[in-house]
C-alpha cells in the first residue's frame, strides 16, 4: 500500500468512526477493532490489546489509543491523521448541533432521543468490553485480575480507576512475565 | 446565535448567567489543558462539572447537565465534545478551539510519547507484561463502568431488550455499527416516541 493510499484510508477509517462514535469511545471499539485488524491488517490482535492499554494510562479523553494505531500505519504523519479523522467530525458537528439543540428546548423528541439512546449506549458499552476482553482475557491470571478490578470499583469504596489501572500494570509484570 | 455569551441556553434566558463577565481565550485554554492534564481513570464529567460548575462558575447546574445531555446524544467523546459546546457558549468558535486542544493535548502528547515508546520495544516481554495486566484491569472498569451506567436500563424489560438486542447485534453476529444504529435507534425512538397525551405545551410561533 503506498503513503497517500494508507493515509487516506486512516483518514476515512477514522472520520467514519468519529461519526459513529455516539455514547462515547468505548461504542466503537469493536468496529475500530474490525476495521483495524481484520479489514485493513494494520495491527494484530494482540497490538490492539497493548495500544488500547497505552490509551488507559493517560489522562483526558478515552481513545487517545488513535494516535498509536496512526503512528503504526504512516509514522508521525499517520498519528496526526488519526487524531484529526477520529475527533475533528464529531468536534465539528458538536459545534454545530449544540447551537440547534437549544432551538428544541422543550421538545418532546429531545426527551424520547435521549430514553431512545440510553439502553442503546449501554449494550455498545457492554459490547466494547466484550471486544477488549476477547484479546485481553487469556488465562487464569487475567480473569482473576479483571474479576478483582470490577469488585473493587463496582462495590468497593470510592477509589480513582487510574490507581487500580496502575496496579493492574504492576500485577501484570508480576505474574505474566 | 452567533452572540458569544455565557449562556447555554439563550431561549430561555436566565437572568444573570453565573460568570457573565467575558472570558479570555487563554483562560479557556489553560482550564481545559487542567482538566486534561489531570482526569486519568476515565470520570472525566466528575472533573469537568468540579471546573466548570464548582472552581470557575462558568455554568450552572442546569446549564453544565444541559450540555452534558447534549454531548451524550451527540457522536464523539464527552470530553472533547463538553470542551467544544463550552468553549463555544463562552467565546465563539474560537473558544471552542482553544478548549479542544486543552482538553486533548496533555493526554494526546503522552499517549504519542509511549506509542512511540512501544513501537521501539518491540517484543519487549517485561513492556508486553506490563500491558497485558492493564489490559485485564481495563475489562474490570469497563464493565464496572457499563454496570454503573446501566444498572437502571437492566430493570425494565423494554430496555434490557433493546441492550440485549444491541449487543447480540454488534458482538455476536458482526453486524457493522452503523446498520445496527440504522435499525435499532428508530426501532427505540418508536418505543419511546412522545405521546399526544404527555406532550408539554410548545409555542408554535417559536421563532425568534
Amino acid at each position: 500500500m503506498s503513503q497517500s493510499n494508507s493515509d487516506l484510508s486512516l483518514l476515512g477509517v477514522f472520520s467514519l468512526l468519529s461519526l459513529l462514535a455516539i455514547g462515547g469511545g468505548t461504542a466503537v471499539l469493536p468496529e475500530m477493532k474490525q476495521l483495524t485488524v481484520e479489514a485493513h491488517h494494520w495491527i494484530t490482535d494482540g497490538q490492539f490489546r497493548d495500544i488500547y492499554a497505552l490509551g488507559q494510562v493517560a489522562p483526558g479523553p478515552n481513545m487517545l489509543m488513535v494516535i498509536v494505531i496512526g503512528y503504526h500505519v504512516a509514522g508521525t504523519p499517520g498519528a496526526l491523521i488519526a487524531f484529526a479523522g477520529f475527533f475533528l467530525p464529531a468536534s465539528t458537528l458538536a459545534l454545530g448541533a449544540s447551537r440547534l439543540w437549544n432551538h428544541f428546548e422543550g421538545s418532546p423528541w429531545r426527551l424520547a432521543l435521549q430514553n431512545a439512546l440510553a439502553p442503546i449506549v449501554v449494550g455498545l458499552m457492554a459490547a466494547g468490553m466484550i471486544a477488549i476482553a476477547r484479546t485481553a482475557i487469556t488465562g487464569t491470571e487475567t480473569t482473576l485480575l479483571a474479576i478483582a478490578v470490577f469488585a473493587l470499583l463496582y462495590f468497593g469504596p470510592k477509589i480513582n480507576p487510574a490507581l487500580l489501572i496502575l496496579a493492574g500494570g504492576a500485577v501484570g509484570y508480576l505474574t505474566l512475565s | 446565535m452567533s452572540a458569544p455569551q455565557p449562556s447555554l441556553s439563550p431561549e430561555a434566558a436566565p437572568p444573570a448567567a453565573p460568570g457573565a463577565a467575558r472570558v479570555s481565550i487563554s483562560e479557556i485554554f489553560l482550564t481545559f489543558l487542567v482538566i486534561g492534564a489531570t482526569s486519568f481513570g476515565g470520570g472525566v464529567v466528575a472533573y469537568l462539572r468540579n471546573a466548570l460548575v464548582i472552581s470557575k462558575g462558568w455554568l450552572d447546574e442546569e446549564q453544565f447537565m444541559t450540555a452534558l445531555e447534549i454531548s451524550q446524544a451527540l457522536p464523539g467523546l464527552n470530553a472533547t465534545n463538553m470542551s467544544v459546546i463550552v468553549g463555544d457558549r463562552l467565546r465563539g468558535p474560537v473558544g471552542a478551539i482553544a478548549g479542544f486542544l486543552g482538553m486533548t493535548l496533555p493526554g494526546g502528547l503522552l499517549v504519542f510519547a509511549l506509542g512511540v515508546f512501544y513501537a521501539s520495544n518491540h517484543g519487549n516481554p517485561a513492556m508486553h507484561s506490563v500491558l497485558a495486566g492493564i489490559g485485564a484491569a481495563s475489562v474490570g472498569l469497563l464493565a464496572a463502568v457499563t454496570l454503573q451506567i446501566g444498572h437502571k436500563q437492566l430493570e425494565h424489560f423494554t430496555e434490557l431488550a433493546l441492550v440485549v438486542i444491541t449487543v447480540v447485534m454488534v458482538s455476536f453476529l458482526h453486524i457493522s455499527l452503523l446498520a445496527v444504529l440504522l435499525t435499532v435507534l428508530p426501532l427505540a425512538l418508536f418505543i419511546y416516541r412522545p405521546r399526544s397525551d404527555d406532550r408539554p405545551k410548545i409555542p408554535e410561533e417559536e421563532a425568534p
